[in-house]
């Protein structure tokens, strides 16, 4: 069995897991924020700060960057491990997806925290 | 290299005329679903950006909603809006064959070509909306 240090999960299976629980986080918050957008439109500032003003919305951004940050960890994985053949490209390609990732993660904190 | 390894080698076949090589709809399907993802990882910065903006201050939601009277932002979320339709179709697609559907050749390359159908109306959907 070969080790993946790059890989997110424990394992394979925890990652193939993890990837679909992320997807779905993923594609429920998609589907309320464009929902959300269609709906109050036309959407102004008072209606838009309100909606993020609530605290269930904004602990649903932040699990949905969380998420975000797990499936586009592992999705990165997959595509490099597959083209890049170089592992020290790999690694540097991966460590610079995953620190974007962690970056999205940590302004969605603070945009949400301000508002 | 090892000896049993350069025999395999030696005996394939090589194809190489780009001219008759054509990929079939469940291949198309998985690399657009790679390259979709790739696209909305950078997307997702520019989101969060607009979203910074947004919410910020009543000024910065009027000055966003000024950036999208030009022709350049209603370009870049009409290309993230059809990069995540289609991200998003290909993922329910994974989860139902996942499930066990759809996992035949022919049931495969169908449920590929409606995924690329069902995209392209999301992706003019989008379009109307956005425009």
């Amino acid at each position: 069995m070969v080790t993946n240090a790059a890989s997110f999960g424990r394992s394979g299976v925890h990652d193939y897991i993890l990837l679909r629980a992320s997807a779905v986080i993923l594609a429920c918050y998609t589907i309320f924020l464009v929902g959300f957008i269609a709906c109050s439109a036309p959407l102004t500032f008072e209606i838009w700060n309100g909606l993020f003003a609530s605290l269930p919305m904004k602990v649903f951004t932040l699990i949905t960057l969380i998420a975000l940050l797990i499936h586009a960890w592992i999705g990165v994985w997959q595509v490099l491990t597959d083209y890049v053949k170089h592992t020290a490209l790999r690694g540097v390609l991966q460590f610079t997806f995953v620190l974007i990732a962690f970056s999205y993660l940590a302004s969605g904190i603070v945009i949400v925290w301000g508002v | 290299m090892e000896l049993s390894e350069q025999n395999v080698k030696k005996q394939r076949p090589v194809h190489l005329d780009l001219q008759t090589i054509s990929f079939p709809a469940t291949a198309i399907a998985s690399i657009l679903h790679r390259i979709s993802g790739v696209i909305m990882l950078f997307a997702i910065g520019i989101l969060l950006w607009l979203l910074n903006s947004t919410l910020t201050s009543a000024d910065g939601f009027a000055s966003v909603q000024s950036l999208f009277d030009g022709f350049v932002m209603k370009f870049i979320i009409w290309g993230i809006l059809t990069a995540l339709g289609y991200h998003l179709l290909g993922g329910i697609r994974h989860l139902i064959m996942d499930a066990g559907h759809w996992e035949e050749l022919a049931s495969g390359v169908s449920s590929a070509k409606a995924t690329f159908v069902l995209a392209v109306v999301f992706s003019i959907i989008a379009g109307i909306w956005v425009w």
